[in-house]
């Protein structure tokens, strides 16, 4: 049945004997585990592909829904997480492996007359490859994303002549990115990239068979067929490099950040860790400069990797005889290498809630205080009788919140006010990834001076990251302007300290003085 | 020395590693993928009540098409839509709401006053005020919304499926 099925197909479509005559191809008997990268690039693209796809079965490509749409599969549906997770570190994996599968190719050759055009052909994908992480970074629609993509478009605008153009093209108006960029980015992801470079790897793939893989210097034995024996190897590594990926997208979780805020000058924009060289590169270059940093110096970088085969004409492939080759290849990883740690060691570690309002730091000290944390954990993985707020998304409107924390909280929350119950019921569904942790990581003293705060009202004065008003003078840098002991004094009684002023005496008790006195303190920029 | 076609027992082991890798990577993304497109929402909940009309407006066994506003999760929005259910005031205190559609192909029943049921307008299915099937290829009666009365306010619920004819 099986047998005649078979024999049915390859009469129709030489399936069989063409999948035979792609295994039974000789290839050098020196081939071995330095030849696995290309076959582990060409898997990784194929998870990437998948995993993509997955996660188009529930995304929203527009600015409005991309993110909420995004928390879903985070946050509602099975295996989501896992789904991101492959996706992210596999585009990351897939950067390494192009990376490795060129510096190999490199290293024994493999470039060499007759196979200038599969090199050239490759230093075309790993441009794509690049262009799959830069459109992609844009997706999530969260903070990351938007500011990255701002200054990518940025750099691009900044191109002599072609500026505006670029700029146009890529859907920018006005400095601004917005839902037109996003379509772009979102169909060069999904439409262009993917297209072209199935073609493109399908061409590369058939030089790399018109040439046959690269001989080593000197062949003793006789070739050896491509299956089962190289197949093998290619498979363990792949399998090697899927374990490595499954056990990254299971540990590590890929943060989903705020939505994406144009008005938020206080987020630190980084692009991804392969891109930071550049943007390190752009430190350097100031003024009229700039565009060497950002366009000729790349473009140069890109020419002669693009020409690398015509540059180094000479027919040596051992070693030990290309010493020049070896040089300029040490040249470009320390210089990669080095930019890198010089950008990761300037890039300033900001915790989420040092950006909360008192009003947003006081739900925090709420949630502490009416015990919420007894059945609620807030990092993820910890199981605790109650969802954990670190894996789903709260949902619920005001009132069920305020009424399920006068039903659970018990004896502790006997003591909160409804003004309590509902300012803490607007922030749970502010938690994200990235801001999550501030449940439990924000230091006690500071979350009880912020209650203090909220209790005797100064935000009808004052006004603290973004929230409050601005008759008394803003709080934010407060404790760069006055010590402890004046502020201490000047709570007490203002106007010794600030005559005239309409800021009314404070008596604090011990402790609520000395948690307020923290607050302020803190408060340094 | 290495030998150009590897020897057979040494080929089978090849041959079933190539095999077995392929097979766990494979099933290590085909297992989490059913669960991910076939899970669904891991935060079902059961509908709020939603006031649907008055009970003392409806007329006694006059079947009468009560559109009301209900708040619904579609996947991750959350949308405020209009939607309508078939009431029944069956005593003073009681009534019965049918979802308006029909178990067949889910196309919206009306109700036919002359012929004094409720009509399919696609496969010509018809109900009678009890819900049951009277004719065409529904396979069960109209579905029912749980209901509860506040005073003279209806509420309605969840959409019980009917049992199978």
């Amino acid at each position: 049945m099986i047998k005649s099925a078979r024999a049915w197909m390859e009469e129709r479509t030489g399936l069989e004997s063409g999948i035979h005559h792609f295994l039974n191809e000789d290839i050098p008997a020196s081939s071995g585990w330095h030849q696995v990268f290309g076959s582990i690039a060409l898997f990784l693209f194929m998870v990437q592909a998948f995993t993509g796809i997955m996660l188009a079965m529930n995304y929203a490509s527009t600015t409005s829904e991309a993110h909420s749409s995004l928390r879903y599969i985070l946050t509602e549906l099975t295996a989501g997480r896992l789904m991101r997770g492959l996706h992210h570190w596999g585009a990351s994996m897939m950067i390494c492996v192009v990376v490795l599968h060129m510096l190999q190719v490199f290293l024994w050759g493999a470039y060499k007359k007759p196979r200038e055009a599969t090199w050239m052909l490759g230093v075309v994908l790993l441009l794509l490859t690049l262009g799959f992480g830069l459109t992609g970074y844009l997706l999530p629609w969260d903070n990351r994303a938007y500011w990255g993509t701002v200054v990518t478009t940025q750099i691009a605008a900044k191109a002599p002549v072609m500026g505006p153009y670029i700029l146009a093209l890529l859907g920018s108006q006005d400095g601004q990115i917005g839902a037109v960029t996003f379509a772009r980015f979102y169909g060069a992801h999904v439409l262009i990239l993917p297209a072209v470079t199935a073609l493109l790897l399908f061409l590369h793939v058939y030089l790399v068979r018109l040439h046959g893989v690269a001989p080593a210097p000197v062949e003793t034995a006789p070739p050896i067929k491509f299956y089962p024996r190289q197949v093998f190897k290619d498979t363990v590594a792949i399998f090697a490099t899927f374990a490595v990926l499954f056990a990254l997208a299971v540990a590590v979780r890929v943060p989903l950040g705020k939505l994406a805020d144009p008005t938020d000058v206080s987020f630190i924009p980084r692009p991804e860790w392969y891109f930071l060289f550049l943007f390190e590169v752009l430190k350097y270059f100031e003024g009229p400069l700039e565009i060497v940093g950002s366009m000729v110096l790349p473009g140069i970088a890109v020419l002669l990797l693009f020409l690398t085969p015509f540059i180094d004409r000479r027919k040596a492939i051992r070693l030990r005889q290309r010493t020049g080759a070896i040089g300029v290849l040490l040249l470009a990883v320390i210089g990669w290498g080095g930019l890198t740690a010089a950008a990761l060691s300037s890039t300033p570690h900001r915790d989420a809630w040092k950006g909360f309002s008192a009003e947003e730091m006081a739900a925090v000290g709420n949630f502490r205080r009416a015990d919420c944390w007894k059945c609620h954990a807030s990092s993820p993985g910890e199981s605790r009788p109650g969802p954990n707020l670190a894996d789903i998304a709260v949902l619920r409107d005001r009132d069920w919140l305020v009424k399920h924390f006068k039903d659970a909280s018990g004896e502790a929350g006997r003591s909160m006010r409804e003004i309590q119950w509902k300012q803490l019921a607007s922030f749970l569904p502010k938690l994200d990834d990235d801001n999550v942790s501030s449940l439990h990581a924000i230091p006690q003293n500071l979350v009880a001076g912020a209650l203090v705060y909220q209790q005797n009202n100064c935000g009808a004065c004052h006004f603290i990251n973004g929230v409050g008003m601005k008759t008394g003078p803003p709080l934010n840098g407060v404790a760069k302007r006055w010590d402890r002991k004046w502020m201490e004094e000047h709570f007490v009684d203002p106007e010794t300290k600030s005559p005239g002023t309409i800021m009314p005496a404070y008596k604090f008790s011990p402790s609520d003085m000395t948690s307020i006195l923290d607050y302020m303190m803190y408060l340094t920029d | 020395m290495k030998s150009s076609s590897p020897t057979e027992p040494r080929r089978g082991f090849l041959v079933a590693s190539i095999t077995g890798l392929m097979g766990i990577i494979s099933a290590a993304l085909a297992l989490p993928t059913a669960g991910y497109l076939l899970g669904g929402s891991k935060h079902k909940r059961p509908a709020d009540w939603v006031a649907a009309g008055d009970i003392a407006k409806l007329e006694p066994n006059v079947p009468e098409q009560i559109v009301f506003e209900r708040i619904r999760r579609d996947g991750w929005k959350t949308v405020k839509e209009k939607a309508s259910a078939w009431m029944i005031k069956t005593g003073e205190k009681e009534v019965v709401a049918y979802s308006p559609i029909c178990t067949h192909l889910g196309c919206a029943v009306s109700w036919d006053g002359a012929a004094k049921n409720f009509a399919c307008p696609c496969h010509t299915s018809s109900f009678g005020t009890d819900g049951k099937v009277l004719a065409g290829p529904a396979p069960r009666a109209l579905d029912r919304f749980d209901i509860k009365i506040d005073g003279t306010t209806i509420l309605l619920g969840e959409i019980r499926q009917s049992d199978k004819a």
